[in-house]
């Protein structure tokens, strides 16, 4: 399961997704703010969530190792 | 409100277009040109995850919990990054042994038990009926707010007679029978059902994102405007934070998380799309992102429209149909009835595909396997029973969603879209530990596997299913405060007085931890037995064993008159015959009447059926038609040894052939070499020969010539023939080297004494080029065993070279002996012009000499070649330093001690 770059890539990415998107790291977006007009906590979420499928297409799509 | 004649008009025509298209698929399939064949299609199947739940109840959640509908389409993604290493397995185990629904992944896993099977088909069938009564009730919902007027109560008491929901069940049931059960298909592979998915997927996704662009762009100003609006008001305001004023309830979040992860890998109608129809693994490194992306394009203007509508149409109206009452509310009729069609879309995708998907369950491993143990089944069957095995598919699916609507009667009023479905995700998540384990431990055992499913099971029935219908008032509620037969400890949402958890995510931990504990210890109670043994092996090394031919654990006699007709029974005759036909030719038979009935073919026949029946059942109906030995573990180990065995000899051989091919480009490497000597060698006796041939005859033609000219062309004449006889003998030379035939002379050599020698032969050729020779040599010295008279070749050769390109007159050359623990190093540094950076690397090839062609000296191009020859034999190395600071300085070492150095003898006599 950990053979080559992909796998430990993809398996580093996991930890960080599910670090991201649980408590005290999601805690830090609750604010009452606003981003371009959006409320700053949802647009956070799907900015990372965006992000974070950004980064899944690129270890994914990358040269096979 | 719409004219409820266009709405079921409009149903229809689209549900006949979903059909076209599987028509066009099919068709496609059948002549070769799949169009299923590319991921992107792959993606979209898979976005069948987004039923009528994501399409009607997301909206809902967001109006009630603001991002609380995400948790659902978080875990996703989470397991589409594990993706590529979980799914990847699972889709090569089951290509590999044929396996076609979840419950025969588990049960063929754990030794192909038929308990096993059962168990997970129960627990699918029963934990299902409340997602397809979710989708039922998701469709009536929407086409009652279709239909009605604003404000009138939806749903209602109806006699089940005059309910449409039971005609919109049977509907779907006949539409999932003509998508997916009409013919029989050995790898339950459904490509026109596929790309009916996929059509399904965009026609979801581009209806829902309308509404949302409709909805912030047509009602409102923009997302900015929409926002600013629902932040004016507080209980609007509430849904934009996370912890909407009390305290963060994290660990539910994290279970709904992880509850939505491990459905999208265990749900059948995922199982289905991702590894049962997967064309290619390779297509899963773009499904992997593109189906995450849309996910998050489908739920971008789920909380906009949820504030939308809170904002327009009140608090107390429907918020799960928002997506229809905001643009019915703004006179939009054709778009409310594009995003009808959207949900439609979702919910009769989802409905299909988890039909199709249970229905093969249900037949192939719970009635099947019932069936094929009566004596009197097996008599009375005829000899073809593909159109008994349709039958019991299709009565299945009639089944499944007649449950179906019938839990929506129960108890479908009393739970939000979500709240059903969860319980049906939380049922999903129950093979978790029997799946993964599967697939990553190899100590698992069908009785654990048994009694972690059967736990979990009766736990997710007592603290979650049971209490649905106590809620819905068709159960008593006693139970539900106090706790069955009164006992205040299992009171079924605070099971052993456990307090402070959401009833769902408490559900969840009872029974994940129940089920996980009990798959383990029981598990490892007992060792595994052969067969599940042998089973393990396939599974957890699966990406060990596809690429040499497997194991194959079977052990008997067999005859292929048996194993023909056995499978013809299940598939038909002539596509049995196309199969056994098939494997004579991969075995390299020309006909199957040449086939053996060994174990490949047993194997070979009970991977087949197990793609038609279940491989629990396979195993019971190929054991009926052979005689087989029952194999024990010490035989499954052997089994498994002789194939690693083979699979190590087939690596050798696979050496061997490098080396070869190896060997093979190093002789003809070695034959152009050849070639280039030839035609240098005969060049370079060719330039004297000339000289010698065109003096001779201009002595011969004129007989007046002075005697002192005469004298001075015969000195030439003697010149050039000297220098063919030593080139003659050089390339002689370098010959017996090469060749291995020289003469070595080894004895123990003093070098300090072999320089000072040297020193005095050449002493007169650099006093005549004016040049200073000086040596240094370290104080004593052991002797060293080689070739006394090779190794003064080689410093004659130095030395020579260094004389011949000093200045003339002002000429300095250092011989330099150095020594360390490994071995002597000998230098010999001039004051000439250097060699060239770009002849560096030449000069030590043969026949090319230093300098260029005008103002080379006499020398034949063999001196450095044949010295590194022979520094070489000797383990040594030669080489030119540099970073010499003038001039040039060529440097050997040879080591104290060489490896099999050869003593005295013709090496070649040795050979």
């Amino acid at each position: 399961m950990l053979e080559g770059l992909r796998s430990q890539r993809l398996l580093a990415l996991f930890c960080a997704a599910l670090a991201l998107f649980n408590f005290p790291l999601l805690a830090l977006w609750d604010r009452e703010l606003t981003v371009f007009g959006l409320p700053l906590f949802p647009a956070a979420l799907f900015a990372l969530w965006a992000l974070l499928i950004a980064a899944l297409a690129w270890i994914l799509e990358g040269r096979d190792d | 409100m719409v004219d409820a004649a266009w709405v079921i008009g409009v149903a229809f025509a689209y549900l006949s277009l979903l059909f076209a298209v599987a028509t066009y698929g099919d068709r496609r399939a059948r002549q070769g040109r799949s169009v299923i064949g590319n991921a992107w299609v792959y993606a979209l199947s898979m976005a069948v995850y987004c039923s009528a739940w994501t399409y009607f109840g997301s909206v809902g959640r967001a109006a009630s919990g603001g991002v609380w509908f995400l948790p659902i389409y978080l875990g996703p993604m989470l397991a589409m990054i594990l993706a590529w290493m979980l799914l990847r397995k699972m889709i090569r185990i089951a290509r590999a042994y044929r396996i076609t629904s979840i419950a025969d992944f588990i049960a063929s896993r754990y030794g192909k038990s038929q308990a096993l099977a059962g168990l997970v088909t129960l627990i699918t069938v029963v934990g299902l009926v409340p997602y397809i009564a979710l989708q039922l009730k998701g469709i009536a919902v929407a086409y009652a707010l279709m239909t009605q007027m604003p404000g009138s109560a939806t749903g209602g008491a109806a006699p089940w007679w005059a309910d449409s929901t039971l005609y919109v069940a049977l509907a779907l049931a006949g539409f999932t029978i003509v998508f997916g059960a009409r013919h029989l298909d050995s790898a339950e592979r459904h490509e026109g059902m596929v790309a009916a998915i996929a059509f399904e997927s965009v026609v979801k996704l581009l209806a829902f994102l309308a509404v949302g662009g409709f909805v912030v762009w047509g009602l409102f100003d923009g997302l900015g405007d929409l926002f600013a609006k629902a932040q004016a008001v507080p209980e609007l305001a509430r849904l934009l934070s996370l912890s909407q004023g009390k305290a963060f309830a994290y660990e539910q979040w994290f279970a709904l998380t992880m509850l939505s992860g491990l459905s999208v890998l265990f749900l059948p109608r995922q199982f289905q799309v991702m590894v049962v129809e997967n064309v290619d693994e390779r297509h899963l490194k773009r499904a992997a992102w593109v189906f995450p992306l849309y996910l998050l394009l489908i739920n971008l203007f789920v909380l906009p429209i949820a504030l939308a509508g809170l904002l327009r149409l009140g608090a107390g109206a429907n918020a799960e149909g928002f997506v229809l009452t905001l643009p019915l509310a703004a006179g939009h009729t054709g778009l409310a009835l594009l995003a009808f069609v959207g949900g439609l879309s979702a919910a009769t995708g989802m409905v299909i595909v988890e039909a199709i998907a249970v229905s093969t369950m249900v037949c192939n491993d719970l009635v099947m396997p019932m069936l094929l143990r009566t004596r009197r089944f097996q008599a009375a069957a005829g000899s073809d029973l593909t159109g008994f095995l349709l039958a019991i598919r299709r009565a299945a699916i009639v089944a499944i969603l007649l449950l179906g609507y019938l839990y929506y009667r129960l108890a479908g009023e009393a739970y939000a879209l979500v709240g059903i479905g969860l319980i049906s995700f939380a049922a999903v998540a129950q093979f978790a530990p029997a799946m993964l384990g599967g697939m990553y431990w190899k100590g698992g055992t069908r009785a654990g596997a048994l009694a972690g499913l059967g736990s979990g099971f009766a736990v997710w029935l007592y603290t979650l299913l049971l209490p649905s219908f106590a809620k819905s008032g068709w159960l008593g509620r006693d139970f539900l405060a106090h706790g069955a037969f009164g006992w205040e400890l299992l009171r079924p949402e605070a099971l052993f007085g456990l307090k402070g958890l959401d009833y769902l995510t408490h559900s969840l931990f009872w029974s994940l931890l129940c089920n996980g504990a009990a798959y383990v210890v029981v598990s490892l109670w007992r060792a595994p037995a052969a067969r599940e043994t042998s089973q393990a092996l396939l599974f957890v090394d699966v990406f060990k064993r596809t690429a040499v031919a497997g194991p194959v654990f079977w052990r008997g006699r067999a005859q292929v008159a048996d194993l023909l007709p056995l499978l013809g029974r299940f598939l038909g005759l002539s596509r049995a015959q196309a199969l056994f036909d098939e494997h004579a030719r991969r075995r390299g038979l020309a006909h199957r009447d040449a086939l053996q009935p060994d174990a490949q073919l047993v194997q070979f026949v009970e991977t087949q059926l197990a793609g038609a029946i279940g491989s629990a059942s396979a195993r019971v109906m190929v054991a009926s038609v052979v005689e087989e030995e029952s194999l024990g573990l010490d035989d499954v180990m052997r089994i498994l040894d002789e194939a690693s065995q083979l699979r190590a000899y087939s690596h050798q051989l696979e050496q061997v052939t490098d080396e070869l091919k190896r060997a093979n480009e190093q002789l003809k490497s070695l034959d152009r070499l050849k070639d280039d000597f030839m035609s240098s060698v005969t060049h370079e006796l060719r330039t004297p020969l000339t000289s010698i041939r065109a003096l001779a005859e201009v002595m011969r033609d004129d007989a007046e010539m002075p005697a002192e000219q005469r004298q001075e062309f015969l000195g030439i004449v003697v010149a050039e023939t000297e220098r063919l006889s030593r080139l003659v003998n050089q390339v002689l030379d370098m010959a017996k080297i090469e060749s291995g035939h020289a003469e070595w002379h080894n004895s123990d050599v003093d070098l300090r004494a072999l320089l000072t020698q040297a020193v005095h032969t050449t002493e007169a050729m650099f006093r005549e080029r004016g040049a200073s020779l000086s040596l240094q040599l370290p104080d004593a010295l052991p002797t060293l065993r080689a070739d006394a008279d090779r190794l003064m070749q080689v410093l004659l050769n130095l030395l020579s070279n260094a004389a011949k390109f000093v200045p003339t007159g002002s000429g300095r050359v250092e011989l330099r002996l150095d020594a360390d623990a490994a071995g002597v190093t000998v230098s010999v540094q001039d004051n000439g012009a250097g060699v060239p950076a770009d002849q560096r690397a030449l000069i030590f090839e043969r026949f090319r000499q230093g300098g260029d062609a005008l103002n080379r000296p006499q020398g034949t191009g063999l001196g450095l070649p044949i010295s590194r020859q022979i520094v070489e034999h000797f383990g040594g190395r030669m080489w030119l330093q540099a970073d010499a600071a003038q001039g040039a300085c060529f440097c050997f070492t040879l080591p104290w001690q060489t490896a099999a150095q050869p003593d005295e003898t013709p090496q070649g006599d040795t050979k």
